[in-house]
């Protein structure tokens, strides 16, 4: 048997382009409706349980898609805010906690989440390494981050300008990595999270310069009036916070109107949320409030029916290369005529040469089989990751 | 070692062809060619001798092993081992290269392992053939005459007692047909080998020991249809 099957083989070997490309074509087709399935299921079930851990969001008026998005996975291209004052207007209804979120910025492709220390209690996360944010200026990033920048506590990084032409004058703002975020499996392993007054510095709206009191700034001053100083651009303003520049840092105006990108209520009971529901719907117009599980849900509906349409397509086209295979052996066979003929007439057995036939096929279907499976054992690691992005963005 | 045969009949029921033949008898080391007009029975006879098919009645035997008391898998085995044969169209796998082609009936044949010394053996054999220096090429590089002699190396590889080749210069030209059943009829003669041929081609006749003419064996009868 060990002759046949390297007869078999040597068989295989000679014809490898042909076998190679029904291989490739019967792979795909198997991986791909499997595949598919896979990722979105997955991401099903990450996405809607992301949302079923935040039943709640409240927001500006608009798209509620965009705010469960941008809430939930800090992915949001539109930039509405609410003023801070929203925080403390919620918890004086007495329904819920109130956590802000501000994710208007970017370092390179990762959120920077401006929020309060409840977040970090409310998702359950834990510290890999470092300690909490604790001054302004500081971060601590997400376990996909830090292995993905390669940064660990210590390390720096640099809000990426929203515009090249950013005239305004909102520099990047240099921060320090305090802490490393062990994984958590959802998109807060691929966000940076600071203060929420950390957020207004990148946003501007509050910043760091040298000391205008002193004889050696004389010259920067345009004019005083009362306690307001008017200097020229000479002076210099601080991109990054340090402990000596720290107390420099101000903001102008009253914090309660900085915006935020949307709060995330945590009532206090079932009923607190029911509540805190009608009160929103009834009362408010200019804020909205969104069950974002119900919302995902809709959109994963969506997702569903294009993905029923896709394995559709891919199963029709799985049949049409099945029917190809099924001539590409056919013709094979009959191609083979002479050299079963051959066989037979030098005293080969027929369990020899129905071996030497039947190689190529049981071949090709088991490698196929085998890249297949493999290629779907890869899918459920990584193609979530790529579904995610292609969801979200 | 002789093969014989004794009034054979033979007859094919799809299409009515019947065979009778009274008496063969070739000696070891005899190099015969069978000659008669197509569709007298030429090949069925290699057929029957070779243990393909099995006749209706009357005896074969090689070497004093009576073939019709075999079944069918001991004559395949028989085939395999104590045969050696060679066809019109050379019959050589077009994946495999000139070494395995050569290796193919060793591969096949039961209780055969493809050793270091077979291997050598089956060289010295392509080298007798003038085919040492294609060793590893595929079989479509090479020419019909030099396809031809692989054929025969593979035929002679397991040092069969008998050799049957149908036609097995059809398909060359003059210059290669002469040489290769030369060699053919040398290596047989050497190691004691029958050598039975069907042939259509005249001038190769004076090659060989003796022509038999097929008419010469039938009854009188001759093949019906």
């Amino acid at each position: 048997m060990r002759d046949t099957l390297y007869l078999s083989l040597q068989y295989i070997r000679h014809h490898r382009v042909k076998l190679l490309v029904l291989t490739f074509a019967i792979t795909l087709v198997s991986w791909l409706p499997m595949a598919i399935q896979s990722i979105v299921e997955q991401t099903a079930v990450q996405l809607l349980e992301r949302a079923q851990k935040t039943p709640l969001v409240i927001g500006s008026p608009g798209s509620p898609l965009e705010l469960s998005l941008g809430s939930l996975y800090f992915n949001s291209k539109t930039s509405s805010t609410l003023p801070y004052s929203e925080i403390s207007t919620l918890e004086q209804t007495g329904y819920a906690r109130a956590i802000p979120l501000h994710y208007r910025f970017r370092v390179q492709n990762y959120s920077v989440v401006g929020t309060s220390p409840g977040y970090f209690e409310y998702r359950a996360l834990r510290l890999e390494t470092g300690r909490p944010v604790a001054i302004l200026g500081e971060a601590v990033i997400g376990a996909g981050v830090a292995s993905t920048m390669g940064l660990s506590v210590g390390d720096h990084v640099i809000t990426s300008p929203e515009s090249v032409f950013d005239l305004a004058g909102v520099y990047p703002l240099k921060m320090s990595v305090v802490g490393v975020l062990a994984p958590s499996l959802s998109p807060d392993d691929d966000a940076i999270f600071v203060d929420i007054k950390t957020s207004w510095v990148i946003q501007g709206l509050g910043h760091g310069h040298q000391e205008l009191n002193n004889h050696e700034s004389l010259g920067q001053i345009l004019k005083r009036e009362g306690d307001n100083i008017v200097a020229n651009a000479s002076v210099r303003q601080f991109n990054e916070v340090t402990r000596e520049n720290l107390n420099s840092f101000h903001f102008h105006g009253d914090t309660a109107n900085n915006p935020i990108s949307a709060i995330i209520p945590i009532p206090h009971s079932e009923k607190s949320a029911a509540l805190l529901l009608g009160h929103y719907l009834e009362e408010r117009d200019d804020v909205q409030i969104v069950r974002s599980r119900q919302i995902i849900a809709d959109l994963l509906g969506t997702v569903f029916t294009v993905r029923d349409y896709i394995i559709v397509g891919i199963g029709l086209i799985a049949v049409a290369t099945g029917f190809v295979a099924l001539l590409v052996f056919y013709l094979s066979l009959r191609l083979r005529k002479g050299e079963r003929y051959t066989l037979a007439r030098i005293g080969a057995s027929n369990l020899q040469i129905q071996v030497m036939m039947a190689t190529e096929v049981i071949t090709v279907l088991l490698v196929s089989a085998l890249l297949s499976f493999c290629l779907t054992l890869i899918t459920r690691h990584y193609g979530i990751t790529l579904m995610q992005q292609l969801l979200l963005s | 070692m002789a093969l014989e045969l004794e009034n054979i009949g033979f007859g094919y029921a799809s299409d009515g062809f019947k065979l009778s033949l009274l008496k063969l008898h070739i000696q070891a080391g005899e190099s015969v060619a069978l000659v008669g007009p197509s569709g007298s029975g030429k090949t069925t006879l290699l057929n029957l001798i070779s243990g393909i098919l099995e006749p209706e009645q009357g005896s074969i035997s090689i070497a004093g092993q009576e073939l019709t008391s075999l079944g069918a898998r001991q004559r395949r085995r028989q085939r395999l081992k104590g045969m050696g044969m060679i066809f019109q169209s050379f019959e050589l796998l077009d994946y495999l290269d000139v070494r395995d082609n050569i290796l193919l009936q060793a591969r096949l044949a039961p209780g055969v392992t493809v050793t270091a010394d077979l291997e050598q053996r089956a060289l010295s054999i392509a080298s007798e053939l003038g085919l040492e220096d294609k060793w590893h090429r595929p079989i479509t590089a090479l020419s019909q005459g030099e396809r031809q002699r692989v054929a025969a190396c593979r035929a002679l590889l397991l040092d069969p007692s008998l050799v049957l080749a149908d036609e097995p210069t059809g398909n060359l030209d003059p210059e290669n047909k002469q040489a290769v059943l030369d060699h053919l009829i040398a290596l047989c003669a050497r190691d004691g080998r029958i050598l039975l041929v069907v042939t259509h081609d005249h001038s190769l006749l004076p090659s060989f020991d003796r022509v038999i003419e097929m008419a010469d064996l039938l009854s009188s009868e001759g093949p019906e249809r």
